[in-house]
């Protein structure tokens, strides 16, 4: 068949793929475009079109290592620090708990309930948190009806880490077990039959049989995180920066965010900006690529 | 060697120091959950005097219910302007989003026609990467939207996820029953809209309610494009007087009458903006459990 007769064929599904498409490409390919910043002396009044070109200039800020840029760096590489070490093994604990549940209607009452703060906006996580623990909260107040000193952790720099990893604990270790139980519930039965035959334990079981057939969708996962790295819980963050200072809480986002949108230096944030998502993509290819060494799948094949 | 029970699963009996750990355990996870939304539920219909007698917080109300703090939330000033701001993005925002992704879906998920391929190819590789912040921004205020509420709604009303979510599900719609339509002499938006969509009711549920609690929660497109603080929707209102802190006066909320103790509102607002997804969210989670999600990513 030509092209011709194909496209008369098939123009009504092609009338149906283009709203979205448009919208596609208007807001997601479209803006690629607005990287040609990061290389102009950008001013608003001028526009895109009337700046002036200033080749490498606004990248020296990352060569020469700017001490606030290094101290975006530097916090968003602890973050991701503590959320790969702590925040992302909790969900597969929990997960190997419920999994090992006996009663169905314990398993899903305790599901219900823990998939619920992941629909919680980050406004109202903040909020509850506050709620909780801040200066006139509901630990605050109880300690100090008993007679104990208050503890300060809200607005509190040194606790700073402490809050945004327990408060992404809270909002989405419940969610995250949502895949580790798909994949649980897909192992072969007979392996856990035949090894309690054999006299396996539980805890042996979980060690030999439970967690191997977890390890796939741990490294899919692990490898996911790695292209996240450079970013970490940025609306988070902005609602919490006014009060413990940017020295514990500037990460690349709110750099970009900061010294682009609200201080108007747009080249300078803008070259960040793209280094940052150039740097995400290549880690994402690179970590499929390794993982293709060790065997696995990874996220795609080729 | 000491013969152990065996369950249906294959795993041996639990012993009783297990099961008591792993009860202590998931009772103490979902307190956390549970424990601040009673709090914040109780601080917002506690009395007055209560809430300033136990110093702004309160755990269980014991001097019966007062829904002052709802009236003057709800008493048409900022907080109800915000509401309504908030009711038309999401209303608006997932009706669009909705018919766009489903349209998109179905016309991937007819394989073999033209420029089938390369469309699915562009709508997977969006999910690589991200445009960034500036770069969106630069093309909002291009296009003239600045202070428009659809530059909240119009950029997030494609979500290549959703999309493919929504394509995998008509792509394992049964061929003969398409085919048959087909030599009945219907249309392909016939096909879509008599047989495709109310065969996939559950996903377009599920896929629609994700876009509308999206909506619902949007916070950071609306900083960032809103400067008018009338086409605030409620998250960034949540934000100012709850997390910022700053003062609620009567003047902002056009209220009359004296206004009840600061916390009170404030968790009345918390509250606003999380009964709506408490309501929906029964319908989303009895989805999870059929497996409409994880099923259809894996196709």
């Amino acid at each position: 068949m030509s092209l011709f007769t194909r496209l008369r064929r098939d123009y009504p599904i092609l009338l149906l793929a283009i709203p979205g498409m448009l919208i596609l490409f208007a807001f997601h390919y479209f803006p690629l475009w607005g990287n040609v910043i990061a290389f102009q002396d950008y001013q608003p009044y001028l526009g895109v079109g009337k700046s002036l070109w200033s080749g490498v200039e606004n990248f020296k800020t990352i060569v020469d290592g700017d001490p606030e840029f290094l101290n975006a760096v530097k916090n968003t590489l602890i973050l991701t620090a503590i959320q790969t070490v702590i925040v992302f093994p909790a969900p597969i604990v929990v997960a190997l708990v419920l999994h090992s549940l006996l009663s169905n209607r314990i398993r899903q009452f305790v599901q219900t309930v823990i998939y619920l703060p992941h629909f919680m906006s980050w406004v109202i996580v903040v909020a509850v948190f506050q709620q909780m623990l801040g200066g006139t909260g509901m630990i605050n107040n109880w300690l100090r009806s008993h007679g104990y000193d208050p503890i300060n952790i809200i607005g509190n720099a040194e606790a700073f880490r402490a809050l945004l990893t327990s408060q992404v604990m809270w909002k989405d270790t419940g969610w995250a077990t949502i895949l580790f139980l798909a994949v649980l519930s897909q192992i072969d039965r007979s392996l856990y039959e035949a090894s309690a035959v054999d006299g396996a334990t539980r805890w042996r079981q979980t060690w030999h049989i439970t967690l191997p057939g977890l390890k796939p969708i741990i490294i899919l996962l692990l490898i996911l995180k790695l292209g996240d790295s450079l970013t970490v819980g940025f609306e988070q963050i902005i609602l919490q920066q006014q009060a413990v200072g940017t020295d514990v809480s500037e990460v690349l986002d709110t750099y970009v965010y900061n010294n682009g949108i609200l201080g108007g230096d747009w080249g300078t944030s803008a070259a960040v900006g793209l280094v940052k998502s150039v740097v995400a993509l290549v880690l994402v290819l690179g970590a499929n690529k390794l993982a293709h060494r060790f065997g696995e799948e990874g996220v795609y094949r080729g | 060697m000491k013969r152990q029970q065996v369950l249906a699963g294959g795993m041996p009996m639990p012993g009783l120091a297990e099961r008591i750990v792993k009860a202590i355990f998931l009772t103490l996870i979902c307190a956390v959950v549970v424990v601040p939304f009673i709090g914040v539920v109780s601080t917002s219909l506690a009395s007055p005097e209560e809430v300033i007698r136990a110093g702004g917080f309160v755990l269980f109300p014991t001097h019966g219910i007062d829904l002052s703090a709802y009236k003057s939330i709800l008493s048409g000033g900022t907080v109800t302007q915000a509401l309504l701001v908030s009711g038309f993005i999401t209303a608006v925002g997932t009706a669009i989003a909705l018919v766009l992704t489903c349209m998109l879906g179905w016309a991937l998920s007819r394989r073999g026609s033209v420029g089938n391929k390369p469309l699915l190819l562009l709508v997977l590789i969006s999910l690589l990467f991200n445009p960034g912040l500036i770069p969106s921004y630069l093309v909002i205020q291009q296009f003239g939207l600045l202070d428009s509420l659809w530059a909240v709604i119009l950029p997030t009303s494609v979500s290549a996820f959703n999309v493919i979510v929504v394509r995998a599900y008509f792509v394992g719609l049964p061929d003969a029953v398409l085919d048959s339509a087909r030599i009945d002499g219907a249309s392909e938006w016939k096909m879509f809209w008599y047989i495709g969509l109310p065969l996939s009711k559950a996903v377009v549920a599920v896929v629609g309610l994700f876009y509308g609690v999206g909506y619902w929660n949007s916070f950071f497109g609306a900083l960032l494009y809103l400067n008018d603080s009338s086409k605030w929707p409620l998250q960034l209102v949540l934000r100012t007087y709850v997390v910022n802190g700053v003062e609620i006066g009567a003047q902002d909320l056009g209220a009359t009458e004296a206004l009840p103790p600061q916390t009170s509102i404030q968790m009345a607002i918390l509250m606003i903006s999380v009964v709506p997804i408490l309501c929906v969210y029964p319908f989303i989670q009895r989805h999870f459990a059929k497996g409409v999600l994880t099923g259809a990513v894996k196709g």
